[in-house]
């Protein structure tokens, strides 16, 4: 009797364990999360990558799936909203029991589901989140779950000073910066703390301003090689057109923030000169691992993949490697293996996981004439 | 000084969009002591209105500009009658809570219709630019002037020599008098709305052409602005408005110019601190005593 009692108790612990460990593995699926601004005032961001992301899926899924299992994509709407975001992390993490998260799209979201994917032990891969302090604590330390495919603020900022310095010979800069967010914040720091020439303004404008013409005539009559413009495109465009239409001809350089369509609407085609702006990803790259995603992207969704969509893509990817380097579907197994990724291969670039979690890859330097692409330059990090 | 002059420029082309939002308040203000803060959202619907007809049905931008302000016109009334009118007995602050509540609702509106973000504006004029030395005016500052100075001599016109604008002088100075004397008092605050709501109509096509850029949230900044222009100028006076706006264009190109443009909008707040205590009827306005 003693024996059944000890057996049974046994046994019980034993099939508890499976069930808590198991996520999938006892099914043969293993399920990957989604956690995306579907709607919302940045769903734009968010719908290209959950495309990227399906995309990559169904062809790993066709490839024979990873440890001879198929992929199960779980993919929840976080509305574009904080609080949402957090809350369907748990759900994908504790209900669905996911190995591993790709998304939010943005820095907000992806802050607000740190602490969910932290607790329930459970990686998160933000495609785009690019604000420096996503994969660090208050303290500096490394956040254990969070990692990243797009590269950090700072890096964009380091790597256009380089560029400035190296390719146009650049010895005087102007900054207009964006002071309302932290994202323009975080690129001026960066941009001032690594140039190696002199910087003969600093002017700053905020978000809601349209009329830029006081600052620009102010700088027009300074003697400069350079304007860094840390600035979504909203402003970035309106302030390339009255810069052109005063007369200042210089090179303007800018970061991903740039990197839209409307851009050029609002400058008006003809004052996109000379203009270069930091990108994760670029169409006329010739490679063919990029052509190939390029080409599977047009069949599956009848239109050309953006940035977002590629990060979105690698990040899969890039889970599915971190799934097979820990020969586990166990999410914290993934999440130690996502830490020593190296010589990932990717459509935005190859690149090592650092040791805060962010990409050390190469920054793409693309270059627009009358408002066409003209060219692209590799900026190597140093 | 030749940098001065520049930002002078600058400043009139800022200061002529800011008097011409700025009048219609003040000539609310003046009828029925009503600041009318959906005002700003009206200018912000122009601009739409003008984006729609220049891109859809490629009109220039004279007939634009008149659509937009026939438009905006009938908006401004719309709103008179279904929002305003039913409080007009109403205490001040129900009419004026009720004004900030259209305004959110023009602006959800809007975002719902066309969506949040910003679109650019087909450009209508030729980039022309005109240099007198190294002080260049270009041919969107010089319309924008222009409009701006036609369409304040015509509301001026209308205002002192035409029946409807004595009917108007006369109910901003005693409205129940005023009906005494037969005037319908109702057709003219209508018609009040309509003068000022086709203005911040013209107004809203000549920013959208000159920034190039418009959206559903574009009225909020310049329609504080404008309030406070019309404030500084004395709230209630056509030609104040004028002047407020002009000043306040200017001042705001001026501190981005040679001081810092982060606090160009704290000066002008300040602007508005410092006239309602020291002279709150605004630098044009009299000293009236009420009586009682």
């Amino acid at each position: 009797m003693k024996k059944l009692v000890v057996g049974l108790a046994a046994l019980a612990v034993f099939a508890t364990a499976c069930g808590a460990k198991g996520n999938a593995d006892d099914a043969d699926t293993i399920k990957i999360g989604g956690n995306f601004e579907l709607t919302g005032p940045v769903s734009a961001y968010g719908t290209a990558e959950s495309n990227g992301a399906k995309l990559a899926i169904k062809e790993i899924n066709e490839a024979g799936g990873v440890l001879e299992k198929q992929l199960k994509y779980v993919e929840l709407d976080n509305k574009s909203d904080t609080t949402e975001s957090a809350s369907i992390a748990t759900k994908l993490a504790t209900q669905e029991k996911v190995s591993v998260i790709v998304g939010p799209a943005t820095s907000g979201t992806t802050k607000s589901a740190t602490p969910s994917v932290t607790r329930a032990k459970v990686a998160m891969i933000t495609p785009s989140g690019t604000d420096d302090s996503l994969t660090l604590d208050d303290q500096g330390k490394v956040q254990p779950y969070v990692f990243r495919t797009g590269f950090q603020d700072s890096f964009q900022g380091v790597a256009l000073a380089d560029f400035a310095t190296d390719h146009l010979d650049s010895k005087k800069a102007v900054i207009i910066g964006d002071s309302s967010s932290d994202y323009a914040i975080g690129l001026t720091k960066a941009f001032k703390d690594s140039y190696e020439g002199e910087i003969v303004a600093d002017e700053n404008f905020t978000a809601d301003d349209t009329d830029f013409n006081a600052i620009l005539t102010r700088i027009k009559g300074k003697d400069f090689d350079v304007i860094y413009m840390p600035a979504y495109y909203e402003q970035a465009g309106l302030i390339i057109k009255q810069a052109r239409e005063m007369g200042i001809e210089q090179p303007i350089l800018g970061a991903d923030g740039f990197s839209n369509q409307a851009l050029l609407d609002l400058a008006g085609e003809e004052n996109v000169s000379n203009v270069y702006y930091s990108a994760h990803f670029s169409l006329n790259n010739e490679e063919k691992n990029i052509q190939d995603f390029i080409k599977a992207y047009k069949e599956e969704y009848k239109t050309e993949p953006d940035a977002f969509s590629a990060l979105a893509y690698d990040s899969v990817y890039l889970a599915k490697q971190g799934i097979v380097e820990a020969d586990s579907s166990d999410p914290e197994e993934v999440a130690k293996a996502l830490e020593k990724i190296t010589d990932f291969q990717g459509v935005t670039g190859n690149f090592s996981i650092d040791e805060n979690h962010n990409p050390v890859k190469s920054v793409f330097v693309i270059e627009l004439q009358k408002g066409e692409e003209a060219g692209g330059t590799e900026v190597a990090p140093k | 000084m030749e940098n001065f002059i520049q930002q002078l420029i600058n400043g009139l082309s800022l200061g002529s969009i800011y008097a011409l939002i700025a009048l219609g308040y003040t000539m609310v203000y003046g009828i029925i002591k009503l600041i009318n803060f959906a005002h700003g959202e009206i200018y912000m619907v122009g601009a739409f209105i003008g984006y729609t007809t220049i891109n859809v049905f490629h009109l220039g931008l004279i007939p634009s500009l008149i659509i937009s302000m026939l438009l905006c016109a009938a908006l401004g009334a719309l709103i008179e009658r279904i929002a305003y009118k039913p409080l007009r007995n109403a205490t001040r602050v129900a009419a004026l809570i009720t004004a900030i509540g259209v305004s959110f609702l023009l602006q959800n509106g809007m975002i719902y219709l066309v969506g949040p973000q910003v679109r650019a504006f087909p450009q209508v004029i030729t980039k022309k630019v005109y240099s007198l030395g190294s002080i260049q005016v270009n041919q969107t500052q010089i319309t924008i002037f222009a409009t701006t100075v036609i369409l304040m001599l015509a509301l001026q016109f209308i205002v002192k020599k035409t029946k409807m604008g004595k009917a108007m002088r006369a109910v901003s100075t005693d409205a129940d008098a005023a009906r005494l004397m037969g005037i319908n008092v109702d057709n003219v605050i209508s018609f009040t709305f309509i003068l000022g709501s086709a203005l911040a109509g013209a107004a809203g096509v000549l920013v959208g052409m000159y920034y190039n850029s418009i959206d559903p949230m574009m009225g909020v900044a310049p329609g504080l602005k404008a309030f406070i222009a019309a404030v500084l100028g004395g709230i209630g006076i056509i030609p104040g408005a004028l002047f407020g706006g002009f000043t306040i264009g200017i001042v705001e190109t001026l501190i981005s110019g040679y001081g810092s443009s982060l606090v160009k909008d704290a000066i002008v707040y300040l602007i508005l601190i410092v006239i309602l205590i020291v002279k709150p009827t605004g630098l044009l306005g009299k000293n009236t005593k009420e009586k009682v």
